[in-house]
């Protein structure tokens, strides 16, 4: 405890030396969070390889009951991907941000400030301790998200960031109040049995869903994520993509570790939320032309399998059926580590590319692939394991995921598991496309605009924590079976046993072998092709065109169009084309976009209307000072005739 | 000890010859079947044998515009081929690598192939390929679900995960062939042909031309790169091909027997495909997703008469 203690104190003053310090500053704040790290990480894995111990808790005799932190292994897990991406993205911020603008060191702040929410929230085990350190890491994450605050763009996607938190904040006050109502205790403590089942337990599920789904983004709760996203410091958004969100993940797994018998159709709506956030997410993120947008879209996707699988542990456990309890929780929760390693790296290396051309439209990128090839090579890997491709990390959660489904369609005539395997299938299979458009935009062919063509590769300090972020997805991918251990302990805490088994799961084993079979395999090949004698310094054959330009290249919206257009039922695109008629028609333009459907054309047209309904009640707001008072007496008038009659 | 593990190791390494030997005599077998359809004599069985060597010697032209990237799909379509095909069984005779669940590394294997098969040709800045590899995204997103929902609708009947047992259906060979086995045959006839770039979804015999999927995509190959792009494709028709066998084969009581039966079938199956080839045309674009379409709603139905 004292060891996290300190983390949570190093990741809390992070940021103040930079405050009078005029040119260490960031060096000073990347060195503290690295002893954060180092710290939290020895305490969090102490708690996860099991030593003695296992879980420490900060008493006081005031607040009573089970104490104020906690580091139970859901907390230790959890803070793995806070403290490396607090770390990395620190580090990248050195390389990424300082230097570029004069608030620098209040960013420095508040980010180390968002770090000792985080690892604040993790081990909360009271709810004002927990709800202190919610409403902390909204905040920071307001003043990260509006570092750019010259821009409209920014000043937007920021207001409507804090409305959505808030928005979630306020189910989480009424859920708590009613949790502390329904067990009596103000620190987190199980539930009844039989209580899940009633109104209450009813009530107590769809505010939490709501809460953490703001969180979360869940679809579609989830649009306030794309703009934030987009609007944020690249480092900031890895962070906000990888950590975050998984705040309300973390909140969710905890208020699941607390019932003990869930109905059975609380499974059945996570999985249906799953099935809904994971596809329209990438189907969304198909769509569009902004690249830190589309990672934002994905993100929601993986949510979505996310849910998946907690949706699958859930029935599992009503069921009574430890397999698919097993497999669906630890799927579930390998993916949050998953996810975070490789979408923290995906953001990474998109800042990258922002860095190096100021742009983050796909259309005016385009054969960054020479002039950066290490951020195209880590972008690689992220996409690779994004999709799910063994034999990265991402293949092996979706893996138990699609065991524990598989699995569960033995049990007589349950729909959901079906559900589960269809979605995650087409998930993959769209995720795929997605991100093969993505890459290809970015970074291979050739430079659509001068932009692409005068980059340069990203300095050494930005490309180390991407470094370190895809070995991280590679070692997991090809080792998981070295995770088991851990996770079993971890996913103990949401059902009885649920870890068991998973380290007798022969097929993880299996999955190493071929994944290092493939990596031989791969390498004798690329031996074999590599001396291959060359034919000279030719364009591509492109039918007999001698001149084949960058117009010619198919563009990221022609790579995506079918999809789009197959899908456009779901998403609406809005298309402009222009009619060309004529023998010589003029220049023409062709547009399209896909606009968020809650953000768009749900949440602001009905809260203008509000506004608009609004103004009509500002009749009765004059200003002038006596037509109030006479409100004042009319109201009193009609009490004291309510009082008398 | 010794002796019960010869025969599992003879088996293995017999698997591991078909797999790198067999391959290229499949399209060969197809083009036989085709020449013979349309009366002409046609190109000999072992063509594509020839072409490999000729190409393994060539010089290869990369277009400036390429980067390492550009050979991934060559060497991962290969690479993730061969691994796959430890995963699937030849007929009765068992996979040399089986687990829980590896039916899905085996999906997810060839979806690696496809996602650096397009990244290759997307790596070429060609209009061409990206029309190809786009295409290529598109239709594979509609053979997935068809594909896992054969899967779901064999592990129900059979309560297993592993291709190994799950694969082999059942009951004998008159009893197995009800309704689900025959759906599901039939949607994955179609995942088949559609992965495997044949008519009717796309005509690997043309090289440019604005209907085609999957030979667009590698049109700046050559030499070696291109050598192992042959290679991966017929790899495909052989381990899909096995996919497909499987459940329909006879059980022999011999291993040798159940090998000649595989054998066989495997020839069988590539004449089938030219017999398909030869007596329907490619269809238009706009038409592929709807017959992809039939194929999930087969494997569909398999999994629902599965149910009752």
């Amino acid at each position: 405890m004292k060891l996290y203690l300190l983390a949570l104190l190093a990741a809390a003053a992070s940021g103040v030396p930079g405050l009078w310090m005029r040119r260490r500053g960031g060096e000073v704040a990347v060195g503290l969070l690295g002893l954060a790290g180092v710290l939290g990480l020895g305490a969090s894995l102490a708690v996860l390889s099991g030593g003695p111990g296992g879980s420490f808790a900060l008493r006081t005799a005031s607040l009573g009951t089970p104490g104020l932190l906690v580091v139970d292994p859901v907390a230790a897990f959890f803070a793995i991907p806070v403290l490396v991406l607090a770390f990395c993205g620190a580090l990248y911020g050195l390389g990424y941000w300082e230097g570029r603008r004069g608030n620098t060191p209040a960013l420095r702040l508040v980010y180390g400030l968002l770090v000792a929410c985080l690892v604040l929230l993790v081990a909360a085990s009271h709810i004002l301790v927990f709800l202190l350190a919610w409403e902390g890491m909204a905040i920071a994450a307001f003043l990260l998200v509006m570092a750019e605050d010259r821009e409209a763009e920014t000043r937007r996607a920021g207001w409507i960031y804090l409305v959505a938190t808030h928005t979630g904040t306020l189910f989480l006050f009424g859920a708590f109040a009613l949790l502390a109502r329904t067990t009596g205790q103000s620190g987190f403590a199980a539930l009844p049995v039989g209580l899940a089942a009633t109104g209450a337990g009813t009530a107590l599920f769809a505010l939490f869903l709501l809460g953490f789904g703001f969180k979360a983004g869940v679809l579609p709760l989830h649009f306030w994520l794309p703009p934030a996203h987009a609007a944020a410091p690249s480092h900031v958004s890895a962070l906000m993509s990888g950590v975050l969100l998984k705040m309300g993940i973390l909140g969710l797994v905890r208020f699941l570790s607390w019932v003990p018998d869930p109905p059975l159709w609380w499974g059945g709506v996570l999985v249906a939320l799953g099935a809904l956030s994971g596809l329209l997410g990438v189907a969304f993120a198909l769509g569009q032309h902004d690249l830190k947008r589309l990672l934002a879209y994905h993100s929601i996707e993986n949510i979505g399998i996310i849910l998946l699988g907690l949706g699958l542990g859930t029935l599992g456990k009503s069921l009574g059926n430890p397999v698919m309890q097993t497999l669906g929780y630890a799927g579930a929760l390998l993916h949050v580590l998953n996810h975070s390693l490789f979408k923290g790296l995906l953001f990474l290396s998109a800042g990258a590319v922002l860095h190096a051309t100021g742009t983050r439209d796909l259309e005016r990128l385009g054969g960054l692939g020479q002039r950066m090839p290490w951020t195209s090579g880590a972008f690689l890997v992220g996409s690779w394991a994004i999709c799910g491709l063994p034999p990265l990390n991402g293949f092996v959660s979706e893996w138990l995921i699609y065991l524990g489904a598989f699995r569960g369609l033995g049990l007589g005539r349950q729909a959901w598991p079906v559900v589960i395997l269809l979605s995650l299938a087409l998930i993959g299979a769209l995720a795929l496309a997605c991100f093969a458009k993505a890459f290809a935009a970015v970074f291979l062919g050739l430079p659509r605009t001068g932009a692409g063509a005068h980059a340069h590769e990203a300095p050494r300090v930005m490309l180390l924590p991407m470094g370190v972020l895809a070995l991280a997805c590679l070692a997991i991918g090809v080792a998981p079976l070295l995770l088991m251990p851990a996770l079993g302990r971890v996913a103990d805490a949401l059902g009885p046993a649920a870890g068991a088994g998973l380290s007798s799961l022969g097929g993880l084993g299996a999955i190493s072998g071929v994944a290092l079979a493939l990596g031989l395999l791969a390498l004798l090949l690329w031996r074999w092709l590599r001396p291959v004698p060359q034919a000279g310094d030719l364009p591509t054959w492109d039918c007999g065109y001698a001149a084949p330009d960058a117009r010619m290249e198919y563009t990221a919206s022609s790579f995506a169009d079918g999809l789009v257009r197959g899908l456009r039922w779901a998403l609406w695109p809005v298309v402009h084309r222009p009619k060309v008629s004529g023998w010589f028609p003029r220049p023409s333009r062709y547009e399209s976009q896909v606009p968020d459907p809650v953000l768009d054309r749900a949440a602001t047209p009905s809260l203008r209307l509000t506004v608009k309904g609004a103004a009509l009640l500002r009749v009765a707001q004059g200003g002038a000072l006596p037509v109030y008072l006479l409100y004042v007496l009319l109201t009193l008038l009609v009490l004291l005739v309510w009082m008398v009659a | 000890m010794v002796r019960s593990l010869l025969p599992t190791i003879l088996q293995t390494l017999l698997h591991g010859l078909t797999v790198l030997l067999l391959p290229p005599l499949l399209p060969g077998l197809i083009a036989k079947t085709k020449a013979l359809m349309a009366g002409r004599q046609g190109p000999p069985v072992l063509q594509l044998y020839y072409d490999l060597a000729k190409l393994a010697r060539k010089r290869a032209v990369f277009s400036r515009t390429t980067s390492w990237v550009f050979l991934a799909g060559p060497v991962g379509g290969v690479a993730a081929g061969l691994a796959a095909s430890c995963l699937v069984p030849f007929g009765h005779t068992p996979a040399p690598v089986s687990f829980e669940g590896d039916v899905i590394l085996f999906a997810y294997l060839f979806g690696l192939a496809r996602f650096l098969t397009i990244l290759s040709a997307l790596d070429t800045g060609s209009s061409f390929e990206g029309m190809g590899a786009a295409r290529e995204a598109t239709f594979s997103a509609l053979a997935e679900p068809a594909l896992f929902l054969g899967f779901a609708a064999l592990a129900k009947a059979t309560s297993s995960l592993s291709l190994g047992t799950m694969l082999v259906f059942p009951g004998s060979l008159a009893t197995r062939f009800t309704g689900p086995l025959i759906l599901i045959l039939a949607g994955w006839v179609i995942v088949y042909l559609a992965e495997n770039s044949r008519i009717p979804v796309d005509d690997p015999n043309t090289h440019l031309e604005l209907t085609m999927i999957h030979e667009v995509m590698v049109l700046d190959h050559s030499g070696r790169p291109f050598a192992l792009v042959l290679y991966g494709a017929s790899l495909k028709l052989l381990v899909l091909g096995a996919l497909i066998l499987t459940p329909a084969l006879p059980r022999a009581a011999q291993a040798w027997q159940n090998w000649l039966v595989f054998y066989l079938a495997l020839g069988g199956l590539a004449v089938g495909v030219g017999l398909v080839e030869s007596s329907m045309a490619r269809f238009r674009m706009t038409k592929v997703p709807q017959f992809l379409v039939a194929g999930v709603l087969a494997t569909g139905f398999a999994f629902l008469l599965m149910l009752v």
